[in-house]
């Protein structure tokens, strides 16, 4: 900030695939009218000029449609290159972007091309100027840190999905937008990605199931799987599970909630020896009643959970199976 | 192949958590350490190259003296040698700090790949690897399922969101971030950890600090966020009265 006189501007890098914007960049929107400051974004890619259209509902100053051929296919080498020209250009105090796979593939190394802060996984910002401090998770969740992004600007801040709500963006009368040619060397970009793919279908859907019971580590192994099939057997519900349980083989990767696999939002979920890493969290708080069955009172389950019990889950399951069937 | 891996040490998942007096990181010296779970998953994905393809496979830890016991486990699972940057200051530094040590650590090794779990227990930047892979200039990609190095052109399977893979091809020398799961790690055999006492951890002086890039002023557990109905009691009480509420309340049974 110049002086303290003129407002921080702020780019707001949006995410899009194939000229379809990802949501969460509603969020990293949102996040920046929330910090204050003269809001920009900036799209890129090969064609973007639809996305940008779409962005520039936004109540900001302007929406920048970064262009180029060699910017059709995300890249960390293409991106990096793109942006930093941008940001040279542009000057921002701040740069935001939405905490997601791509962003975590390419902003820590446009900030280390730029030699500046990034702060990662931010969930809460509080003050503004050089007193702002960004709110991240630490320790898997069970601690939060107030952190400041030090040395010049730009600092770079990605905000964690779900943490801003998308729908909380202040709408404009239309914002411009303008068109910028990257004009990048494509021989300067060294991967070559193919196309996306999905693996096998998946064999389950848990996005349609009414409750589901999900395990995490606290099961402890794969003999005690049938502690949760019996409860779900009880419920009508579909077994899942957190990553670890997968990543284990005590259950198929087709039953994995969380960023890495299925997003779901039934009536009912019950979190069982689950501690509730935000990987975890972000693919199930959306569900209506949460319960959380856990040995450690601070677990961060508990903190989106409705219902929680703090105690040992191969006590306390076998008697809620005793009590569902009488 | 040489293949490097860096590893982090951190506090176990059991260890209960205890804020020191500034309130501004844990109090940990009464803590009990244990190798960051996803970089076992890259460590055990090196040894499986250098088994396919032959090499070695050099471990590289930025810490405190405690860091030892991380490095040994991973010798004793079969890495060749290792490198210790010794430093109280990189237990808890940005990721901008650490990848500074490491790189100066790796500048001379010159390795053919260099690994990395995708992101710590504790810090959970997820971004050393990346800033590390711009401080060698060396091509980088993150969050890998597969890694198919039999030619000088590396391909590799990247997770994105949502049950989404894709491949990407790249020059060698590079890095890249392992996703947990990738592979089903190995235990230690007695002979491995032997073997382990006789393997040469090199100390490397760490690079003069630069200026931090960020800076912890508080930690403190979370407040809930929402308004969670504890329930207390024997496991028989709390069942029946979680069964209750869910039948009565929720309405979600």
């Amino acid at each position: 900030m110049a002086l303290g006189l003129e407002p921080d501007v702020i780019l707001v890098v949006a995410e899009q695939k194939d000229g379809t914007l990802n949501r969460a960049s509603w969020e990293a929107v949102a996040a920046a009218q929330q910090a204050g400051g003269d809001v920009k974004v900036v799209v890129a890619g090969g064609d973007v000029a639809g996305v940008a259209k779409e962005l520039a509902a936004a109540d900001v100053a302007e929406v920048v449609a970064l262009q180029d051929a060699a910017l059709a296919m995300y890249t960390p080498d293409g991106f990096v290159a793109a942006l930093e020209a941008l940001i040279a250009a542009e000057q921002p105090e701040l740069v935001f972007f939405a905490h997601t796979y791509q962003t975590r593939d390419f902003a820590p190394k446009l900030a280390a091309r730029l030699d500046r802060a990034i702060v990662v996984d931010v969930v809460g910002i509080k003050g503004s100027g050089g007193d702002r401090v960004y709110v991240r998770p630490v320790f898997q969740g069970k601690l939060s840190a107030d952190v400041k992004a030090k040395g010049p600007a730009p600092h770079l801040v990605s905000v964690q999905i779900g943490a801003w709500r998308a729908d909380a963006v202040k709408k404009g009368s239309g914002a411009p937008v303008r068109e910028v040619a990257a004009g990048l060397d494509a021989s300067t970009i060294r991967q070559q990605p193919e196309a996306p793919f999905k693996e096998a279908r998946q064999a389950v859907d848990l996005s349609q199931a009414e409750r589901i019971v999900a395990i995490g580590r606290g099961i402890k192994g794969q003999e005690h799987l049938a502690v949760a099939e019996g409860l779900a057997r009880a419920l009508g519900a579909e077994i899942a599970a957190s990553r670890p349980i997968c990543d284990a083989g005590w259950l198929p990767m087709d039953r994995q909630i969380g960023s890495s696999g299925q997003t779901v939002a039934p009536k009912l979920y019950v979190a069982l020896g689950i501690s509730g890493a935000i990987q975890h969290l972000v693919g199930m708080k959306g569900s209506r009643t949460i319960v959380a069955i856990n040995k450690d009172p601070e677990a961060p389950i508990f903190e989106v959970a409705d219902y929680g019990i703090a105690g040992d889950l191969f006590e306390i399951v076998p008697a809620m199976v005793a009590e569902l069937q009488k | 192949m040489k293949i490097a891996v860096c590893i982090k040490q951190v506090v176990t998942r059991e260890w209960q958590l205890r804020v020191n007096e500034n309130k501004t990181w844990i109090r940990d010296s009464d803590a009990s350490w244990e190798p960051n779970e996803p970089d076992a998953y890259a460590l055990e994905e090196a040894l499986r190259l250098k088994e396919k393809h032959g090499g070695e496979v050099i471990v590289v830890s930025a810490g405190p003296a405690r860091v030892q016991q991380a490095i040994r486990d991973a010798l004793a699972r079969g890495a060749d040698r290792a490198l210790h940057i010794e430093s109280d200051a990189l237990a808890a530094a940005d990721a901008s700090a650490v990848a500074d040590a490491l790189a100066a650590a790796l500048k001379d090794e010159q390795p053919d790949l260099v690994l990395t779990g995708l992101q710590s227990d504790d810090q959970g930047f997820g971004s050393v690897g990346v800033i590390l892979a711009e401080k060698l200039g060396l091509p980088h990609a993150t969050i890998i399922m597969e890694v198919d190095a039999s030619s000088p052109t590396l391909r590799v399977k990247r997770e994105l969101e949502a049950g989404w893979f894709q491949w990407v091809s790249m020059p060698m020398p590079a890095v890249l971030t392992i996703q947990s799961g990738i592979n089903q790690l190995r235990y230690a055999t007695l002979k491995g950890i032997m073997a382990a006492k006789k393997k040469e951890i090199r100390k490397v002086e760490a690079p003069a600090a630069a200026e931090a890039k960020q800076e912890v002023v508080a930690v403190y557990f979370p407040e809930k966020g929402k308004k969670t109905q504890m329930i207390g009691g024997s496991p028989a009480e709390a069942a029946a009265e979680l069964v209750k509420k869910l039948r009565e309340d929720a309405h979600a049974i």
